[in-house]
């Protein structure tokens, strides 16, 4: 329009013949034809039928192990003993034994599993400080709102890490042994560390520094949540480094779950001594359990899961079957195409006159899909 | 709601009784005054300063989408409930209120500028006994003012006096109905009297009695009173506002109406916003979706109420309940986060994106050359850029004729002397050559006196005359004396006709460049130059045309003593008369006319008669005596006329085109095979309206009957009509089946609809404005609308602006389909204000009409591509915008939906607060836009080639209630794969490090990942026009989503914002997992391959008219432009009927003397200045003085001549 001014003469105002103002624009129309279309659907069913098989192969590889200790072995006891709240302080601990019979080739991840467990709750998730939790000292002291009910714990002392989250922190612990071929009960050790993604640990939890002071000296005034045995400079008393924010169970447990099923990482299995490097032998297993979570108000169950991995993750059979499954879906949709194409479009004549292929089922089918 | 007005009404001071009479004095303002009466002020603008913010925003919260996205701010705000951040919502309503307001008061600002501009106008007003200048706005009822030739008549006036003789004044009314012709009005002579003397002015006490402000523009009636005696006023006393004073140095006039109350204001009709149909169904599905969410809403809260109970009140170990919620108040604060995460069912930027894409498509046809006529170098204009997609559904058309179908120019094109066409051109072997503009023109340089724009093209006529061939004399000496015009010759050899119809001038012109040319006039002779030599003839009587004679004769002698009969009339009526001895000629002249017919020419056939000195003696003394007979005058003359015209000689034919303009009847043809119904309403009479219909394709031979309804009592209209029906439907119900529903918002519009009615063949109604002003009563306009609708063609002739509208109203009332009017004139302005939508065409009878339409442009023939192309265009991209944001969004919500189930009724997001308040905004916005501003099915050519691709839009079939609920259903399908899918690959699932992947966070990075890539391949399935925009937009957006995620979850936003940025890493760590990708893969093929499969067998199986021609497109080039055909050639057996578009012409003034008196004297030029554009164009431009007989056009007296005195 701003053009307009600029000329003068009989044609002042005529409009620009520009292919954008006259609409003329260089396009490409694709249409919906036979001869892109069932190509495509049978390239299709092709590709997910190669990618279902690679895919359940590649599952079929992996061994897992879930066991489900709620109420198994002698962790009954544990169990009816953590029904009443006054005991809640009260150590507990229990041992379930379980046979592997094929041996875990590789890597063995150990994975503890709840059941039932709402962290996607909208005021469960959003009840955590995330400025505490990457080492502000605003936040530190001052904990932000959100973090209700659990912003001040005893002698109305911020709590560090607040909110429900940190709070309602998973604290079993488990001791996995392996019963060798002779009787011998082998501790089978479990690395507990690098179980976070990077950026957790490095950036987005971090302790709060002050000079050179001591984490605990950094954390007094505050006090540790209501659920917690221990503070929180406490968590590991290994490794240092451990301690405080960055602890790598605290960081697990941290990443809220998107639905109320599902493990977290507990340990990697140690391969540096025998009989371990090559993964887990087959035989007898049992796990000591020190038993402090309680389920059972929320009709909730605990687990452990002993799996290995491929490049696909865990052993996850729904992609592959599903994959599978679409593939013939495919191949179904696209065999009655060409049916269709054969029988009415492939002439051509459909496209002619104002004709339609009549009769009385095509009317019926037209009837039920318009 | 009436009652309380009524009851609040004399509270507030508001009570107004409806003016009954109108009473006032002249000269007298405190006594005027005190009635209260307007003044002259008018105010057409909607705001002022003050009250600009509070109005425009309570009509902005008008709107339902503005009210509800103001509730969800207000909702946000409250903590317990708040699921989201209050900047959500509250950016974009700001925004969309923002532009609205600035657009809106732009507009107000042009209403006021106008309004100031015609208030502050200035005229002489006689005020304590002299004449001061004063604003318009200023003029009080019973003020008398001068108004001056050229001058704006400034309000409704009572004419006192004029400089002319007799009183008389000339008035231009253009801008009031539309008709170019002059009109003349005529004071009283007790007031013309006065003069201009301003002490006599000044001292004149008339009392005027009248009528109450109406919209009658043909009727008024009062009195004045004066010196005790009373005076009848009429129509012809009274000058409205709106009109030019013309040929006419000055005037007086009192003041009758002022302002809002003059008939020009009262015509002008109420503007109202108009809303597309679309629109409608935006709001009653926006409602419907509000009663959706509500019951998603609901359910969720129930569930929340449930899970509470169950789960929730055990797991308060970990999440203890705030103060005082318990299962219930959490269930129901529940609802209020749902009905804001789920918000986005209703999304604001609907009605933004609704209006970017009617802009985007309002500057395509500005810009369109192919809509530019480079004569007037007039551009189409989109003057409301708010109706596009309705001109992609239109149904019925009215249309003007005068201007709009026709250029309102007539020529002499063509004339059989003695049984010798001419006026065709032949190449040497005899074939009929077609006249362009190139076609050598006939030199009239020989002739002085000749009018330079007059063209022909035959050069045999010319030699033929010159070579003094008898009868072809005789043929233009006949049209050089037998009229009513009147010359005016301002300079020597400057000769300008003022003639009854144009048909009279364009004849006159003709006989004047063929060498006859009529120079002057006295009541007994006639001046003529015959071939450069003067004769002068003596004007014995003139036989003046009227309706019944449809003929007009002169009876001359010559110089030579030669007594000679001359008449040209209506082909039927003169051969009734003519003398068995023409037979032959007869014959051969018949297949001319029924040539010149076919064409679509106005014939009119020539005869002359020698009379005998005797019996035209004899003749005359009888004539005189009927003449002056008291009783029967009428009958014995015309008696007396029918016994001298008989026994004629035959000399020729005339044909007179009323040039149509360009393209008109392919238009017609085009407009009509894509099931668009035209009708013609216009001011002509019916013979013109019906010859025009004929002549642009409208009305054809092959039609089965076409019905003349022309009745005078409403009994015998309602005969006419029930008729009409009964042969084209005989067994149609006798009662009319109104079928009553209701529609729109809450259902609260009652809605009446007759329904089509199935008729074989084709039919045609014309009916005359006394039987419409019957069949438009309440009591026949259902009869009226049945009738007219079974016909393919319908024309109203003789029509009021009123009417016109009523017209328009009456069918978009029952027939619930889109109207489009088309004028040009003031007078089609009611009718194009109450169209769905109203188009001007511009350059021609002034801006009136221009002013109020939706659409401009220069020539009808444009109306083609506005429809077929633009139109079709609108409104399917409107639909498939539609379509595809409803399912984007519904999509979006619905996954919300199933999350539901898995986090406890929390009301937690599936996706990030981010990507929530992006992917309206920016992540979707851009691509859809693009498809639905640039998106075409086939391109311009095939969608003028194929009208029948036009009829979806009229069948709403691109987007309606049905597909909005397939649309649903579909949208239900998708989030479920978007949302299952998902949740089951991920659910159990770890990283390929053994790390998490089944977090919140990643998985909502999953969902909306899937969800943007699924709707991204959606829209590229629903576009079918890729152009590089749409390319760059899609891929862009996509690759905007990845950048802005990658961006808002990386190290350095969590740093800075830590609260708002949670989600550092998931990007990083999860996009990077094989498994994600297969996810994603498998999500979008689940979700896309059903839609392609679905649309691929439907082609298939039954293609549309639309798939048929895109695959046409495929097989074939381009198509060829489509010819200019010539028109095709009637095989006719009408002829038209007599050309004379006026009745009784003014024969009377002609021999009256009185008329001429001063005649000679005045010399003054009739076009010095004109501010229409076609004065310069065309060849000749005839201006008719007296008006038709005010009867004809009357409706029934409805109460008696009570004012009549």
């Amino acid at each position: 329009m701003g053009k307009v001014k600029g000329k003068s003469g009989p044609l002042a105002r005529r409009p620009d013949n520009s292919a954008f103002k006259q609409q003329r624009l260089p396009a490409w129309s694709p249409m919906l034809t036979a001869n892109t279309v069932l190509p495509f659907f049978y390239f299709m069913a092709l590709l997910c039928m190669l990618l279902g098989v690679w895919l359940l192969l590649t599952v079929q590889s992996t061994q897992e192990k879930k066991l489900d200790y709620t109420e198994a072995g002698t962790c009954n006891t544990c169990f009816e003993l953590r029904k009443n709240v006054s005991n809640a302080a009260k150590p507990c601990s229990c041992k379930v034994e379980f046979e592997i019979k094929k041996a875990f080739k590789g890597d063995v991840f150990f994975y503890y599993g709840l059941q039932n467990f709402h962290q996607n709750l909208r005021r469960y998730m959003d009840s955590r400080d995330d400025g505490q939790m990457v080492g502000r000292k605003k936040n530190l002291k001052n904990p932000s709102t959100y973090c209700k009910p659990f912003t001040n714990g005893l002698n109305r002392l911020p709590i560090a890490p607040c909110g429900a989250v940190a709070n309602s922190i998973f604290n079993d612990s488990f001791t996995l042994s392996y019963r060798g071929s002779r009787g011998r009960v082998v501790p089978v050790p479990l690395l507990r560390k690098g179980l976070t993604w990077y950026t957790d640990k490095n950036i987005k939890y971090r302790n709060p520094q002050d000079g050179n002071m001591t984490l605990a000296q950094v954390l007094e005034g505050t006090a540790q949540p209501l659920y917690w045995q221990k503070p929180a400079y406490e968590l590991d008393t290994h490794d240092p480094n451990n301690n405080g924010f960055i602890n790598d169970d605290l960081i697990v447990w941290m990443r809220e779950a998107a639905f109320p099923n599902f493990k977290k990482l507990y340990g990697v299995l140690y391969r540096a001594t025998k009989p371990f490097t090559t993964g887990l032998p087959a035989g007898n297993y049992s796990i000591n359990i020190s038993y402090n979570f309680p389920v059972q108000y929320f009709r909730g169950r605990k687990e452990v899961v002993l799996t290995t991995l491929t490049w696909f993750g865990g052993q996850n059979h729904f992609l592959p079957v599903a994959y599978l499954i679409t593939s013939c879906l495919i191949l179904l949709i696209a065999v009655v195409l060409t049916v269709a194409w054969c029988k009415f479009g492939k002439n051509g004549r459909n496209m002619e006159g104002d004709g339609m292929p009549s009769g009385t089922t095509n009317e019926w089918l037209k009837s039920v899909l318009l | 709601m009436e009652s309380l007005t009524s009851y609040f009404g004399p509270l507030c001071g508001k009570e107004e009784k409806p003016e009954e009479e109108r009473h006032f004095r002249a000269n007298d303002r405190p006594f005027n005054l005190s009635y209260r009466y307007a003044d002259n002020a008018i105010k057409t603008s909607k705001y002022n300063l003050f009250t600009f913010l509070p109005l425009n925003l309570f009509e902005q919260f008008g709107r339902l989408a503005n009210a509800y996205f103001l509730f969800l701010m207000v909702l946000q705000l409250i903590p317990q409930v708040s699921s989201l951040s209050w900047f959500t919502t509250a950016v974009p309503l700001f925004l969309v209120l923002a532009i609205t307001a600035v657009k809106d008061a732009s507009d107000d600002i042009n209403r006021h500028r106008s309004d100031k501009q015609v208030n502050n106008r200035m005229v002489d007003v006689l005020i304590d006994g002299e004449l001061r200048n004063e604003k318009w706005m200023n003029v009080q009822v019973g003020d008398i003012i001068k108004l001056e030739n050229n001058q704006f008549v400034t309000a409704d006036l009572m004419l006192l006096s004029s400089s002319e003789p007799l009183n008389l004044v000339y008035v231009e009314t253009a801008e009031l109905d539309g008709e170019t012709n002059l009109k003349v009005k005529q004071a009283l002579t007790v007031t013309g009297d006065m003069g201009d003397s301003t002490d006599s002015l000044a001292s004149f006490k008339g009392e005027v009695r009248c009528e109450p402000p109406n919209n009658r523009l043909d009727r008024f009636r009062g009195t004045l009173s004066l010196d005790g005696q009373t005076y009848s006023l009429d129509n012809d006393k009274v000058l409205l506002r709106g009109c030019t004073l013309r040929n006419t140095e000055w005037c007086f006039g009192l003041v009758i109406f002022g302002g809002p109350d003059t008939k020009l204001m009262q015509n002008s009709g109420k503007t109202t916003l108009k809303r597309t149909s679309i629109d409608h169904l935006m709001n009653v599905l926006v409602l419907c979706i509000f009663g959706f969410l509500a019951s998603m809403c609901a359910v969720l809260a129930i569930g929340n109420g449930i899970w509470e109970v169950r789960e929730g009140s055990v797991f308060t170990v970990f999440l203890p309940r705030e103060q005082g919620v318990n299962a219930a108040l959490s269930s129901f604060l529940s609802f209020w986060s749902y009905v804001i995460v789920l918000n986005t069912v209703v999304p604001i930027s609907l009605y933004v994106s609704v209006e970017i894409i009617r802009l985007g498509n309002s500057f395509f046809i500005d810009w369109d050359r192919k809509m530019y006529y480079p004569k007037s170098d007039t551009p189409a204009q989109a003057r409301t850029t708010t109706l596009n997609e309705e001109l992609g559904q239109i149904k019925y058309i009215f249309s003007d004729k005068t201007g709009t179908l026709t250029q309102n120019i007539m020529t002499f094109n063509k004339c059989s002397i003695n049984g010798k066409a001419y006026g065709e051109l032949f190449d040497f072997s005899g074939q009929r050559v077609e006249i362009t503009e190139k076609s050598e023109k006939v030199d009239f340089s020989w002739n002085q006196l000749a009018d330079p724009k007059f063209f022909f093209h035959d050069h045999s006529l010319v030699e033929t005359v010159r070579e003094g061939n008898q009868e072809a004399q005789a043929f233009f000496r006949l049209l050089a004396l037998c009229h009513t015009v009147m010359p005016e010759e301002k300079k020597e050899g400057e000769l300008y006709y003022q003639a009854q119809s144009p048909d009279e001038g364009a004849l006159v012109t003709a006989a004047r460049n063929f060498g006859f040319v009529f120079r002057s006039r006295t009541p007994e002779t006639i001046t003529a130059v015959e071939m450069g030599r003067q004769v002068v003839y003596e004007l014995l009587a003139v036989l003046d045309f009227n309706n019944v004679r449809k003929r007009m004769s002169v009876i001359v002698r010559s110089p030579e003593g030669k007594l000679t009969l001359y008449c040209k009339g209506a082909d039927t009526i003169i051969y009734e008369r003519l003398h068995p001895s023409c037979n032959k000629l007869k014959e051969v002249t018949t297949g001319h006319l029924n040539e010149y017919a076919g064409d679509g020419l106005r014939t009119l056939v020539l005869a002359y008669k020698d009379l005998d000195e005797s019996y035209m003696d004899e003749w005359k003394l009888r004539h005189h005596e009927a003449s002056t007979a008291m009783d029967d005058r009428e009958e014995r003359l015309d008696q007396l006329y029918e016994e001298i015209e008989k026994d004629l000689q035959l000399l020729g034919a005339t044909a007179v085109e009323d040039k149509l303009q360009d393209g008109v009847p392919q238009t017609i043809e085009q407009l009509a095979k894509a099931d668009i119904k035209i009708w013609v309403l216009t001011g002509d009479k019916q013979e013109t309206a019906e010859n025009i219909g004929y002549s642009c394709n409208m009305l054809r031979e092959e039609m089965k009957e076409i019905f003349v309804v022309a009745a005078n009592t409403a009994e015998a209209v309602k005969e006419e009509l029930r008729n009409a029906r009964r042969i084209m439907c005989p067994d149609s119900a006798e009662e009319p089946s109104v079928i009553k529903a209701r529609a729109g918002l809450f259902w609260l519009q009652k809605t009446e609809r007759v329904e089509d009615e199935k008729v074989d063949g084709d039919y045609g109604l014309v009916i005359n404005g006394h039987s419409l002003a019957f069949a438009l009563d309440t009591d026949l306009h259902l009869e009226l609308l049945r009738t007219a609708c079974m016909c393919q063609t319908v024309i109203c002739c003789r029509v009021t602006p009123l009417q016109k509208a009523q017209v328009v109203q009456l069918v978009k009332k029952y027939k619930q389909a889109v109207t489009l009017a088309i004028g040009d004139g003031a007078n089609d302005v009611s009718m194009i204000k109450a169209a769905h939508i109203g188009v001007g065409i511009s350059g021609q009878e002034g801006m009136q009409a221009v002013l109020s339409s939706d659409y401009s442009f220069a020539q009808f023939r444009y109306l083609q591509r506005l429809l077929l192309v633009h139109g079709r265009w609108s409104y399917l991209r409107m639909c498939k915008f539609l379509q595809y944001f409803f399912y984007k969004n519904f999509t979006f919500t619905f996954v919300h939906f199933w999350y539901a189930f898995f986090c406890g009724f929390s009301a937690q997001t599936v996706y990030d607060e981010w990507f929530i308040t992006l992917y309206n905004l920016v992540y979707t916005a851009l691509p859809v836009l693009a498809m639905s501003i640039f998106d075409q099915d086939v391109n311009d050519r095939w969608s003028s080639q194929y009208p029948q691709l036009y009829a979806p839009g009229q069948l709403n079939l691109y987007f309606s209630k049905k597909a909005f609920v397939s649309c649903m259903m579909h949208s239900c399908y998708s989030s479920l794969i978007l949302f299952f899918i998902p949740w089951a690959a991920m659910h159990d699932t770890v990283r390929d490090d053994g790390k998490d992947i089944a977090d919140y966070q990643s998985f909502a990075l999953l969902a909306q990942t899937c969800l943007l890539i699924v709707m991204s391949a959606q829209l590229c399935l629903d576009t079918s026009y890729w152009t590089a925009v749409n390319q760059f937009f899609v891929w862009g957006s996509l690759a905007a989503y990845f950048a802005v995620t990658l961006t808002m979850y990386s190290n350095g936003m969590f740093l800075i914002f830590t609260s708002s940025f949670p989600f550092i890493g998931t990007a990083r760590n999860s996009l990077n997992q094989p498994n994600v990708w297969l996810t994603v893969f498998l999500t979008s093929l689940l979700c896309i391959l059903p839609v392609v499969a679905f649309r691929f067998i439907l082609i298939q199986l039954w293609p549309t008219a639309n798939d048929k021609v895109r695959h046409k497109v495929r097989k074939e080039a381009l198509p060829a432009p489509a010819p200019r055909r010539p028109p095709t050639r009637r095989i006719s057996t009408r002829r038209s009927g007599y050309a004379f578009s006026h009745a009784q012409g003014y024969g009377d003034l002609v021999t009256s003397r009185r008329f001429l008196l001063r005649l000679p004297l005045r010399s003054r030029p009739l076009f010095t200045q004109t501010d229409s554009p076609l004065a310069q164009n065309q060849p000749q431009h005839y201006r008719t003085i007296p008006e038709e007989a005010e009867d004809s056009q009357k409706p029934p007296p409805t109460g008696g001549a009570a004012a009549a005195q």
